[in-house]
């Protein structure tokens, strides 16, 4: 066997410069040089100054914004750093629920959250997604069904017509890719973004 | 279930077909030494890797001698990884200051990349420098996967070989997988995925101020680099901890159809290596038919299962299918089908969590890795684990009809069937022995977020997972424990190694008898009834061994759910 520790050791080493740092880092320079907005992160600013990614979703609960997904991701607690809070798109610490489809726990939340939500319209069904967590707690996008069932309430809180608000959401929606991959969806903060710019205008 | 979801899954299955002999004739012509298109650049590389080395590429090793190169690669990058792992703190690009990794998680953390397993006890974004990952993990995702390819393809050797001694060389097959085969695949992928949104960037978490005025903290780094191979290495182990339902690692329904191609080709492609070198390219289609068979029926399943939702959100009213854990930019189908591409393979990476899938939808995954993901399975490992359910089932046919079975001219004798034997119940040992420690030491009782059957389900699925070199998880579990991360490890070692040994033993006595002329005898094993009889075995073994833990876990949680019931914690 110590006849095989020559080649066992070059080819380590040699193979982790090649896989470990080489590759790595030649992949960050190429992706730097031709895909600099994307290799940083998709970062979105607003009057220069970053207010978060396109691709991450953040916490929204004001009335007057749509909101996204409820967030299962934690934080440490400032109070005891043994345990932990929850911290609604922690984009630090991405988790799911982990909450299998017998716990008690799911469904005291969800049915509070579905409460909440028929109270707000009761005119519709309640989309799944809105009241379910993503499996990363980042998810950035809701179903286009989620975002129009929305409407009734940004609309009150911002004083615009009902109309003007669902073909905002309409222009917003991404459809499926090459009309056959993923699902429908629309990108909040996107249309937070247009919201605002539609109220400034 | 809607037809796009049935179009989305029919159009991957066709896409990896449709690639399998392409990169099979590829993947032959390097593990048999021929020219290749990339040889110009790669030829000379090889050769002074070689030479400084000190390797004959020409001189070839027994069973026993590929054997002992292999456990020698794997003790010392082992040995490598824990040291880089406990010593991040002090070492460079470590913008977030993450300190040194504990000893039982580096323990864990070091094994699971060895094996190729990639549980994660670890979270990505909150334990990991930047070198870690990429010196580390990244590396290990790269030589773990192509010693599981050479292990395949010396047990090739073994049957397409007569008479002979030796094998081929470890230290050759092992270079020339990750050179020509995953180094080229993985640049040309991780540069499209950063063209999807996937980050690749040294710098430090970004401070962002929300639209509300929240301060949000965003975890970006080398992503793309380790994915690319994370995914077509099988290796699955997640740069950060939602792993790829994170939309960094996972940023759109295009990266996770490609993410989902890249678990399977290789391995798919292996089938088709296994049938040019033992010439007759038709035996290799037959294993992948038993595989595909396998898969499709898998995937009808999970796929039902999640659209109706049995459980919480049904019994709420709530309609559009189980949405927990999973994102909006995937749905339930590319969920569904993902779950059991991740698990059929030996990948674990997943674009939804599993521990919220229902009852009936967590059971396929659960099952995929207890039959010991023979079904395309993790890169090599997936042939060699099918390959001895074929010498199983050869042995049941040669006692069916009272004549000595024989596959590809082969001879099956006992001593064949015995470390196939020894290679299967390996992993029935760990996964359900540990489940049963784990379910009467309070060190495991501690484990479980869930209660009830789904609690049960969640220490089952773990030690599975670590067995089957899986990594994937039923995540509330809490698992960074001294109690799992040693028995889970110890799990991770047994399942990888002692299926591997005897592998390559069945290799070395097949290589070394003579080949016998097919005569009107012969069974042959390029048609339906063998692909049946594969089929009928793989599901007999692995029905009879586990459907008890199946039935006390996800059976019951299937009827309660349905029933209304629900479980709290402590009560």
């Amino acid at each position: 066997m110590l006849s095989q520790l020559r080649p066992a050791l070059v080819l380590l080493v040699a193979l982790t410069a090649v896989t470990g740092l080489a590759y790595p880092l030649a992949i960050t320079g190429i992706a730097g040089a031709i895909f600099p907005a994307e290799a940083a992160g998709s970062l979105v600013e607003r009057d220069g100054k970053v207010i978060g990614s396109s691709l991450i979703g953040q916490s929204f609960t004001g009335e007057g914004y749509f909101h996204g997904r409820p967030s299962a991701t934690t934080a440490a607690d400032p109070a005891d750093a043994s345990k932990t809070v929850p911290a609604p798109y922690n984009a630090a610490n991405s988790a799911g629920s982990n909450l299998g489809p017998t716990s008690a726990a799911l469904s005291e939340r969800v049915k509070g959250d579905l409460d909440a939500l028929r109270a707000e319209n009761p005119r519709q069904p309640v989309p799944v997604d809105l009241v379910t967590t993503s499996g990363s707690g980042l998810d950035p996008d809701v179903s286009p069904e989620a975002a129009l069932f929305q409407v009734p309430r940004v609309a009150k809180a911002r004083s615009l017509p009902e109309d003007k608000l669902r073909d905002l959401v309409a222009g917003q929606v991404q459809g499926r890719t090459l009309g056959l991959l993923g699902e429908p969806r629309v990108n909040v903060l996107a249309l937070n973004l247009a919201l605002d710019d539609l109220a400034h205008r | 279930m809607t037809i796009n979801g049935w179009m989305q899954i029919a159009l991957y299955c066709a896409v990896v077909l449709a690639l399998t002999k392409p990169l099979g004739a590829y993947m032959t012509r390097v593990f048999t030494g021929e020219r290749t298109l990339l040889s110009p650049v790669l030829a000379p590389v090889e050769r002074r890797l070689y030479r400084v080395a000190g390797i004959d590429s020409r001189q070839e090793q027994t069973w026993l001698g590929y054997a002992g190169a292999m456990l020698l690669f794997n003790l010392l990058g082992f040995v490598l990884l824990y040291a880089l792992l406990r010593l991040q703190g002090g070492l460079p690009f470590n913008p977030a200051d993450q300190a040194a990794v504990a000893p039982d998680l580096a323990f864990n953390t070091s094994t699971s990349f060895v094996t190729n397993t990639n549980w994660q006890s670890y979270g990505g974004e909150t334990t990991l420098s930047y070198l870690s990952q990429m010196l580390g993990l990244t590396h290990q995702n790269f030589v773990s996967a192509a010693s599981g390819m050479a292990v395949a393809v010396a047990l090739i050797r073994g049957f397409a070989r007569a008479s002979t001694k030796t094998l081929g060389s470890f230290w050759v097959d092992m270079t020339r997988a990750t050179l020509y085969v995953l180094l080229p695949l993985c640049i040309v992928l991780a540069l499209f995925y950063v063209s999807q949104g996937m980050p690749q960037t040294l710098g430090a978490y970004v401070e962002a101020t929300t639209l509300e005025g929240a301060k949000q903290t965003i975890a970006v780094g080398p992503v793309a680099s380790q994915v690319a191979i994370k995914m077509l290495g099988t290796n699955g182990g997640g740069f950060f901890n939602a792993n790829a339902a994170h939309p960094f690692e996972n940023p759109t329904a295009l990266s996770n159809f490609l993410q989902m191609l890249s678990i399977f080709v290789i391995g798919a492609a292996l089938t088709n290596v296994f049938g040019r070198m033992v010439g007759d390219e038709r035996q290799g289609w037959a294993i992948l038919a038993a595989m595909g068979l396998l898969f499709v029926v898998g995937v009808a399943v999970t796929y039902w299962a999640e659209a109706n939702a049995y459980g919480v959100l049904s019994n709420l009213g709530l309609s559009g299918g189980n949405m927990e854990g999973k994102e909006v930019r995937f749905g339930i189908a590319a969920s569904a089908l993902f779950a059991v591409i991740t698990t059929a393979a030996s990948c674990g990476a997943v674009n939804a969590m599993h521990d919220s899938f229902t009852a009936l939808g967590g059971l396929i995954p659960l099952l995929n890795m207890q039959l010991g993901e023979v079904i395309i399975g993790g890169v090599g490992a997936g042939l060699y684990g099918m390959l001895i359910f074929v010498v199983v089932a050869i042995f049941v046919a040669g006692l069916m009809v009272g004549r000595t079975p024989e596959y590809l001219g082969k001879k099956i004798e006992a001593r064949e069937v015995k470390m196939a034997m020894l290679g299967i119940l390996c992993l029935p040992l760990m996964m359900l022995g540990f489940t049963a420690l784990a379910t009467v030491v309070p060190a495991g009782l501690a484990g479980p977020a869930n209660a009830g059957p789904h609690g049960f389900t969640e220490i089952l699925y773990a030690y599975t997972s670590a067995a089957a070199n899986n990594g994937s998880a039923f995540g509330g579990l809490t698992a960074n424990t001294l109690f799992y991360n040693t028995t889970l490890a110890i799990g991770m070692l047994v399942g990888r190694f002692f299926v591997k040994i005897p592998v390559l033993a069945i290799a070395g006595s097949l290589a070394a008898k003579k080949r016998l002329p097919a005569s009107a005898g012969t069974f042959p094993t390029h048609g339906g009834l063998f692909v049946g009889l594969l089929v009928g075995v793989v599901l007999i073994i692995g029905g009879l061994t586990f459907f008890p833990s199946l039935a006390l876990g996800p059976v019951v949680e299937h009827f309660a759910g349905a029933a209304g019931q629900t479980f709290a914690t402590g009560g």
